[in-house]
C-alpha cells in the first residue's frame, strides 16, 4: 500500500523548532522529521518520549552480575574445587573483575540487541529516503496524507507560515 | 553578561564562627577528658596496651595532632581539587562549567591557610604523626635502630620533607593566584587574550599537579605507615580528593542556586555536575579495589600488613569503617545517581554529595589513624571538634573568595555556550 507524505523542507534549526511546535499546537501529527545532525530539544518538542533502553541495560546488566557470581562460584566452588594461591575455594574478591566483566558484557550486548529488534534493524530494511538533502543541508518534516481527512492546501499554508522554505508531496512504497 | 554578587550576611558570617567556637570547646573538652584518662575516652585504654605492645602510648597529645594533620590534608585537598579543576577544563576547552567556574577557584582560598597550618602541625606534631621522624631510628647503635627505616632516609627526612612541603603549596598557591588573576582580569577588560593565556597556565598546573599530587600523598598519608607502601596510593589519595572536590563544588553551587544565586545555572549544568560525582566515585572504588585485590591475592606479609590492621588487627577496631568506607564512598552513590533524573534534581545530588563528603573524611580518618593510633583512636569529642573547626576557618575562607567576584564570569568566551548548555 501507498503512503503519500508531505514534506516541509527546513533550513534553520531554530526556524525548524519553532515550526514543530506550532504545527503540533494546531493538532496536526507529524510523523518525522529528518535531519543531518541531532539537534538540541527536538525529542522535547516532537513530544518523543524517553527511551526505556537504560532499563534493559540495568536488568542486562544484573543479569550479567548473576551469571557471573553463579558461574564460578558452582564452578570453582562446587563442581571442580580447586585450590588457587592458598586461597577460599569462594573468594570473592578473585571474582570481582570478572563479573565486572559480564555486567558490562551483558549490559552491552543486551543493549544493542534490544535496540535492533525495537527498531526493527536488519539486513533486509529497506529505508525510504524522503528527501536526500536531509542528509546535506535541509531539515525535512514528514506529515502524512490521509485521504479525504487532510486538506492539502491548508496543510501547504500552514508549512510554509512557518517557515518552510519548499513544500513537496511524495508518495512512498510500504 | 550581568554581574552577580554573593553577599554574605553578617549572620551567616557569625554561623561560621560560631562552628569554629563550637568545634574549638569541643576540642578542648575533648582533650581535658582525655588528658584527665577518665576511661570514659576510647584513647585512655588503648593507650595502654599500646605501650604494652611496644609502641608509643596513644597520648591526647597524638591524638589532637593526629586529627589535625588529617582534616588539614583533607581541606587542602579539597582547596587544591578546585584549580584543578579548573584547569582541566580550560585544556579541554569546555563549555558548560563556565558559568559555575568561580565556585571551583574560590575553593582554593584555602590553600594558603592550609599551608600555613600544615607547617605548624609538622613543627609542634611530627614525633606524634610521624614515627620515621625519631633520630633512633636512624643510630646504628641504638636497639631501636630500623634499617629498613633508615633506608628511606634519602628520601624521608626532616628537611627533605620540609622543603618539599613549601614547594608543594608555593607551586600550588603560585598557579591558583595566577589562574585566578586572569579569571578576574578577563572580567574587567574582557578578549580572548585572558582565555588563551589560561590554557596555558593550566597545562603547566596540570603536569605540576601530576606529580605533586602522588608526592604530597606520599608524604603526607603513606609514609605514615612508613615500612608499607603501595604504587596505587597517590592516586588513591588523589580519587579521594577529587571526588570529594567535586562534591564540595556540587554541593556549593545547589546550596548558592537554592539562595537565589547562580540564576542561569539550570538541570543541565547540575546532570553534568551529578554526572562526574557519579563517574568519579566509581573511579575510587576502582582504584581501591586495585590496591585491595593485588594485596589480598599476592598475600605478602609486608604488604598484607596494612590491611589486617584495619580488617582483623587492632582488636577489629577498623572493621566497620572499613566497610561502611565502601558502602557511603560506592554503593550509596552508585545505587542513588544511576538514573538520568537523580542526577537532574537538587535533593539527591545532595544527599550524595553530603554521603560522599563525610564518607572520604573516613576514609582519610581510616588512611592515617591505625598507622598512629592503633587501638586508641575513637570517633569522639576531639575528632567531631576538629572537623568542625577546619569546617568553619574553610568556609570562612571559601566564602570569602566567592564574595570578591561576581559568581558568574563576565567575559568568558564561552559563556553563551553555558548558558545555553543542553544534555
Amino acid at each position: 500500500m501507498n503512503k503519500k507524505f508531505v514534506l516541509g523542507i527546513y533550513d534553520d534549526e531554530d526556524v525548524l523548532l519553532h515550526a514543530i511546535e506550532n504545527i503540533r499546537a494546531t493538532g496536526t501529527k507529524i510523523y518525522d522529521v529528518f535531519s543531518p545532525y541531532p539537534v538540541h530539544g527536538i525529542d522535547d518538542v516532537l513530544g518523543i518520549k524517553r527511551s526505556r533502553l537504560p532499563i534493559v541495560a540495568f536488568f542486562c546488566g544484573i543479569t550479567g552480575t548473576s551469571f557471573a557470581l553463579w558461574m564460578q562460584i558452582w564452578m570453582l566452588g562446587f563442581d571442580w574445587p580447586m585450590i588457587i594461591g592458598g586461597k577460599p575455594h569462594i573468594a570473592l574478591p578473585a571474582f570481582i573483575p570478572v563479573t565486572f566483566e559480564l555486567t558490562v558484557l551483558f549490559a552491552a550486548f543486551g543493549m544493542v540487541i534490544t535496540f535492533f529488534i525495537v527498531s526493527r534493524l536488519k539486513p533486509s530494511l529497506r529505508v525510504n529516503v524522503f528527501d536526500k538533502r536531509s542528509t546535506d543541508d535541509k531539515f525535512v518534516m514528514a506529515i502524512e496524507v490521509k485521504d479525504g481527512v487532510t486538506d492539502l492546501s491548508a496543510l501547504n499554508k500552514l508549512l510554509r507560515t512557518n517557515g518552510a522554505v519548499e513544500v513537496n508531496e511524495k508518495e512512498v512504497v510500504k | 553578561m550581568t554581574e552577580e554578587r554573593l553577599i554574605i550576611s553578617r549572620k551567616t558570617n557569625n554561623r561560621f564562627f560560631i562552628m569554629i567556637a563550637v568545634g574549638a570547646v569541643l576540642l578542648i573538652a575533648g582533650i581535658i577528658f582525655a588528658a584527665a584518662g577518665g576511661g570514659a575516652e576510647h584513647g585512655a585504654e588503648g593507650g595502654h596496651e599500646a605501650a604494652a605492645a611496644g609502641h608509643e602510648a596513644a597520648s591526647w597529645s597524638k591524638r589532637l595532632f593526629v586529627n589535625l594533620w588529617m582534616n588539614n590534608v583533607y581541606f587542602t585537598g579539597i582547596a587544591l581539587i578546585g584549580t584543578f579543576f579548573v584547569a582541566v577544563q580550560y585544556v579541554a576547552y569546555a563549555g558548560w562549567s563556565v558559568l559555575i567556574k568561580r565556585i571551583p577557584e574560590a575553593l582554593s582560598y584555602y590553600l594558603p591557610i592550609g599551608g600555613v597550618l600544615m607547617l605548624l602541625i609538622y613543627l609542634f606534631g611530627s614525633h606524634d604523626i610521624f614515627h620515621w621522624t625519631h633520630e633512633y631510628l636512624y643510630d646504628v647503635n641504638d636497639p631501636r635502630y630500623d634499617p629498613i627505616i633508615a633506608g628511606k632516609s634519602g628520601y624521608l627526612n626532616t628537611a627533605f620533607f620540609l622543603i618539599r612541603m613549601v614547594v608543594y603549596f608555593a607551586l600550588w598557591i603560585f598557579f591558583f593566584m595566577w589562574l585566578r588573576r586572569e579569571s578576574i582580569n578577563e572580567d574587567l577588560y574582557g578578549g580572548t587574550a585572558y582565555y588563551h593565556k589560561s590554557i596555558r597556565i593550566s597545562a603547566m598546573f596540570l603536569v605540576v599537579f601530576g606529580i605533586t599530587s602522588s608526592t604530597s600523598a606520599w608524604d603526607w598519608v603513606l609514609s605514615i605507615d612508613t615500612h608499607w607502601f603501595s604504587t596505587m596510593f597517590g592516586w588513591y589519595v588523589f580519587a579521594s580528593w577529587w571526588v570529594s572536590g567535586l562534591a564540595a563544588i556540587t554541593l556549593t553551587v545547589i546550596i548558592l542556586k537554592q539562595n537565589g544565586y547562580l540564576r542561569m545555572v539550570n538541570a543541565n549544568h547540575l546532570h553534568d555536575l551529578g554526572k562526574f560525582v557519579f563517574a568519579f566515585s566509581i573511579f575510587w572504588t576502582y582504584i581501591w579495589f586495585s590496591q585491595f585485590m593485588l594485596i589480598w591475592y599476592a598475600n605478602i606479609p609486608e604488604e598484607s600488613i596494612y590491611y589486617l590492621e584495619r580488617l582483623g588487627g587492632n582488636g577489629g577496631h577498623y572493621k566497620w569503617i572499613f566497610f561502611t568506607n565502601l558502602l557511603i564512598n560506592f554503593v550509596f552513590p552508585f545505587l542513588v545517581l544511576m538514573t538520568r533524573d537523580a542526577k537532574r534534581q537538587m535533593i539527591m545530588l545532595k544527599l550524595v554529595t553530603i554521603a560522599i563528603l563525610v564518607g572520604h573524611w573516613l576514609d582519610f580518618y581510616l588512611m592515617m589513624m591505625p598507622g598512629t593510633m592503633r587501638e586508641g583512636a575513637g570517633i569522639g569529642l576531639i575528632e567531631i571538634g576538629t572537623a568542625l573547626l577546619f569546617l568553619g576557618i574553610f568556609l570562612l575562607a571559601f566564602t570569602k573568595g566567592l564574595t570578591k567576584a561576581s559568581l558568574v564570569p563576565l567575559n568568558h568566551p564561552f559563556v553563551e555556550e553555558s548558558v545555553h548548555h543542553h544534555v
